[in-house]
């Protein structure tokens, strides 16, 4: 590494080539100049970042070089770094403008650079927030990073950073008090009155809102008292350690809400506080956004209400299939609380008898409650035939063709991130997956591959079948079903002849199980057109064939796509299908496709794999090249990148990869994808079929 | 006090466990048993089966044997089998075979986990027969009178292919237990530990919190048992928080972020 500075001049010349001058007309002598003040670690620190940034958005990156210099002086590189990938974040989700925003605004990045170093960064603490606020009571909770801290009645929105206090713990502390009394919001009913309509009677709507907030505040304060003194009692010394109170003239409403049982205790309050002067805004208070949470609860009460109607139904046809329970006229729904006001805890009855709802429709009154207080009456008549659209049940099961045929969306689909070598750094929801079938094709090609491989069938079914693990008899056992004969005769002479005698003298059946699963992932990119294609599509007939003798668990899932936005996955056969002439026509039916984005596949086939229930499990990849997509710089080290790094994270979740090939230059890539011992190159094409299941013996057996 | 060495079939249970009703099961395990009909027991790990039987055998004053099955139990380890004593095979009773004969309450715990040719002995046993076959012997042995045969399956985490199957679990009265509702769980919770109702019930607010993370990455829930085990360390003066931890976060999970979240919601509790 270089030891002294750049010149100006070369730095320009480096700027230059980084920024694409020559197209984009950026002056960056200027620049140059204002980075000439640093040391060369440094100036190799900036440029390392401006490059990365370039590789995303060239013009995202001239903004970064421009306000870099400036921004350091308050800023180390844990918070740069931030900054930067925050920025690219952002460029990836909303566009240019959105990364603009985030670059122009480093100052209020850098505002938080006093406790930089102990900020609570959201990506860091989300996870465990997330659980801490499912296992508090209520409707299932989202939380999401935001603007800043507030709900929509579903999810809750949290800062990037939160960074008020001077140590981690206690900004720690403090995101945990924000989550808890968003929390609290939409558990202790905030929400059960129209807010618009309350606010709209005072003149300032601003100043009644902001005073509602505070006294609800004040009110959940009590509420979590009560539920989680612990927290209580952190929230008090966050807001001492910070000198926060909303002062004396407040006192009075506090002592008012100690024993408040509502909302309504609040909105009683509310002429007598808007009159009153303005609190401060308290360390964990948040904001209250009225259009938000009404938008989300107009969509919600409508759906659920829909919904625990339908359910209703279902119960009642339920009900009624069984012989015995007599369908006498009417039927009637009641729901009882059991405990106090608050409590969640409730019965469904069915004309005075308790059912058990199934699990969904528990969470959905639970929902219920948390917005009303209690189910409304008119919730509980069930849906009439015809009365709802079935359709609009099954909102997430839309046909992933449709997708392309209207305007671009990405409903319904699997989304993953992708990793960008450059940035080192993933790009968040970046390959949008759609699992597709193949279109099946006449069943022939199979019984011709069959009757074409018949003496190599023969071989390998023999092959396979001495694989198979049946019961094994252990002799000579210390403990077993049934007395070993031979063993006892030998332990009785030896007992005659003046030995010891061994215990080992019974007989035990041993049943050993495979449990392994397996998934097969078929390259269907464009370039197997031909020989390539006929190939692949022998070699799962012949390997079906053998894998049904061996009775393991297999999939097999081909995979294409033109683009990050379409990656598309084809299922052949998943685990929980039977090889049916379905999947032998659709076997049959594989067609070249477009490209091969493979992280993506490698991601989203691994989830599957996963859902495999299996000791043992394998994913093995049939391909023809090097990881390859049209246009957005996926092929080259990139994609390479990507799929190693997909790769990891299969092989950090307890699977082997596997990869068979037929490009003869694999030797050159594919030892640093799968490992040298995990791939293996197939030198003729033809051989494939014939070698494919002799692989997968030697690579399952004992 | 010295250990005590008893046979299985005189294991009676003396004193009266502690056990509180949250149905009808009394009643109907009563019903069952009267009309020699074997029983089913569905529901979690620790939410009190085995308790739920110690009492039954209790009050019907009759030995219990327990086997707890696991996936290498086979039908000889119920019925029986020959050994080998000083140059002779001798044949030795298994436990299912001891409860036959001498009438006492056989409970088979989580019977799914135990091999396939198991069913075999359990079937006639469960029916209108109630007869052992003993294929070794060559015998068939009919069921004492006071015999009565219990097993316990958890609906919950087993997998697809250890679910019971029809033509097992529609010999059996079914009974359906859960985690008892919060007011009850609270004083089961006191009653077993002896702390103060209180902290029974903020120990049984903790657990329905663990409930809920059911799913979101825990398995399942912290049972009862867990509850009783927290309280028993908080009554010999452990912090709330401490034991929450050690007796129900470390139990239910190794997972460090869930450990994390789960530390977050008992201190946001105490």
């Amino acid at each position: 590494m270089q030891t002294t500075p750049f010149s100006v001049a070369e730095f320009i010349a480096i700027l230059e080539d980084l920024l694409e001058v020559e197209f984009t007309f950026h002056k960056v002598e200027e620049l140059a100049q204002a980075y000439e003040r640093f040391s060369a670690t440094e100036q190799h620190y900036f440029l390392g970042w401006i490059r990365r940034i370039a590789t995303t958005n060239v013009e995202v990156a001239w903004r970064f070089a421009h306000r870099a210099p400036k921004a350091w002086a308050h800023m180390d590189e844990r918070l740069l770094d931030a900054w930067a990938v925050h920025a690219m974040d952002a460029y990836d989700r909303k566009g240019l403008r959105a990364a603009f925003k985030v670059i122009d605004e480093v100052d209020q990045f850098a505002r938080l650079s006093h406790a930089e170093a102990v900020g609570a960064v959201f990506g860091e603490i989300a996870g465990v927030l997330l659980t801490f606020v499912r296992g508090l009571s209520g409707r299932p909770l989202k939380l999401t990073e935001g603007d800043a801290s507030y709900t929509d009645s579903e999810t809750l929105f949290l800062p990037p950073v939160i960074a008020e206090m001077v140590t981690a713990e206690d900004n720690f502390a403090l995101a945990k008090a924000q989550v808890a009394l968003l929390w609290a919001q939409t558990r202790f009913g905030t929400f059960r009155h129209d807010l618009d309509e309350l606010i709209a009677k005072f003149s300032d709507q601003e100043r009644a809102l902001r005073c509602f907030h505070a006294l609800e505040t004040i009110r959940l304060e009590c509420c979590l008292a009560r539920e989680l003194p612990g927290l209580y009692r952190e929230m008090l010394r966050l807001r001492e350690t910070l000198g926060q109170s909303r002062g004396s003239a407040w006192l009075p409403f506090e002592e008012r809400l100690v024993h408040a049982i509502g909302i309504e205790d609040t909105i009683q309050l509310l002429p007598k506080a808007y009159v009153t002067e303005m609190p401060p805004r308290l360390c964990y208070e948040g904001e209250l956004r009225v259009a938000a949470i009404r938008e989300t609860l107009a969509k919600r009460q409508a759906r659920e209400k829909m919904l625990l109607r339908i359910k209703l139904r279902e119960l009642i046809d339920k009900a009624q299939e069984q012989p015995d329970e007599g369908c006498a006229g009417e039927k009637h729904f009641e729901v009882r609380t059991i405990g106090d006001n608050e409590s969640l805890e409730m019965e469904l009855l069915l004309d005075g008898q308790p059912i058990v709802p199934p699990d969904d429709m528990r969470q959905m009154m639970t929902s219920i409650v948390l917005d009303f207080g209690g189910i409304p009456p008119d919730y509980l008549f069930p849906a009439g035939d015809g009365e709802y659209d079935p359709r609009l049940l099954v909102g997430s099961l839309k046909d992933p063709d449709e997708v392309w045929q209207g305007v671009y969306h990405e409903d319904g689909a699997f989304l993953y991130p992708e990793w960008d070598h450059q940035r080192q750094h993933y790009r968040k929801n970046w390959a949008v997956v759609r699992e597709k079938t193949v279109t099946p094709a006449p069943i022939g090609f199979v019984e011709e591959t069959l009757a074409h491989h018949a003496g190599l069938l023969k071989h390998l079914r023999r092959a396979f079948e001495a694989m198979r693990d049946d019961n094994r008899l252990l002799k000579r056992q210390e403990d077993g079903d049934n007395i070993d004969i031979d063993a006892l005769v030998e332990a009785l002479t030896d007992v005659r002849a003046g030995h010891e005698m061994t215990d080992r003298l019974f007989t035990r059946m041993q049943r050993t199980e495979r449990n392994m699963a397996t998934l097969f992932m078929v390259d269907m990119s464009g370039s197997t057109r031909g020989w390539i294609n006929t190939a692949e599509r022998e070699a799962l007939v012949l390997l079906c064939d053998v894998l049904e003798i061996l009775g393991d668990a297999y999939a097999i899932y081909g995979f294409s796509g033109l683009t990050r936005k379409r990656c598309e996955i084809f299922r052949i056969k998943a685990f929980d299908e039977v090889y049916s002439t379905q999947v032998k026509e659709r076997i049959a039916g594989i067609q070249p496709q477009e490209y091969t984005r493979m992280g993506a596949a490698i991601r989203h086939l691994s989830q599957r794999l996963l859902e495999a229930e299996a000791k043992t499990r394998l994913l093995i990849t049939l391909s023809d090249g090097k990881p390859d997509d049209y246009f957005d710089g996926y092929r080259g080290p990139y994609g390479l990148e990507d799929t190693r790094k997909a790769l990891q994270e299969a092989m950090r979740a307890g699977i082997h990869p596997f990869c068979i090939t037929i490009d003869r230059e694999a030797h050159e890539y594919l030892p640093h994808l799968y490992g040298a011992a995990h791939y293996i190159v197939i030198d003729n094409v033809k051989q494939l079929p014939l070698k494919i299941a002799d692989i997968y013996r030697r690579l399952t057996v004992r | 006090m010295d250990a005590r060495t008893l046979s299985p079939e005189t294991y009676f249970v003396e004193s009266q466990p502690y056990y509180e009703a949250v149905g009808q099961e009394i009643t109907i395990f009563d019903a069952a048993y009267a009309n020699r009909l074997p029983i089913l027991l569905k529901g979690p790990t620790g939410c009190g089966k085995t308790r739920f039987m110690e009492y039954m055998a209790w009050r019907l004053q009759r030995p219990l044997i327990t086997v707890s099955c696991h996936d290498d139990l086979t039908a000889s380890d119920l019925v029986g089998r020959y050994l080998v004593r000083g140059g002779e095979t001798v044949w030795v009773d298994g436990p299912l075979t001891r409860a036959v004969r001498a009438g006492a309450i056989c409970y088979l715990d989580e019977i799914v986990e135990a091999r396939k040719d198991t069913m075999v002995v359990i079937h006639p046993l469960a029916d209108d027969r109630r007869v052992l076959p003993i294929e070794k012997l060559g015998q068939l042995l009919e069921a004492n009178e006071k015999f009565c045969l219990a097993v316990s399956y958890n609906p919950g985490y087993q997998s697809v292919l250890k679910d019971l199957k029809q033509s097992t679990r529609q010999r059996f009265i079914a009974l359906e237990f859960d985690y008892p509702n919060a007011d009850l769980e609270a004083r089961i919770v006191s009653k077993e530990s002896g702390v103060d109702r209180a902290t029974a019930d903020q120990l049984v607010k903790f657990a329905h919190m663990t409930r809920n993370l059911k799913g979101n990455g825990l398995e399942e829930g912290a049972s009862t048992r867990l509850l009783v085990h927290a309280c028993k360390l908080i009554a010999a003066g452990v912090s709330s928080v401490v034991a929450c931890q050690a007796a129900i976060a470390q139990a239910v999970t190794d997972d460090a972020e869930m450990l994390k979240a789960m530390y977050e919601l008992s201190s946001s509790l105490f």
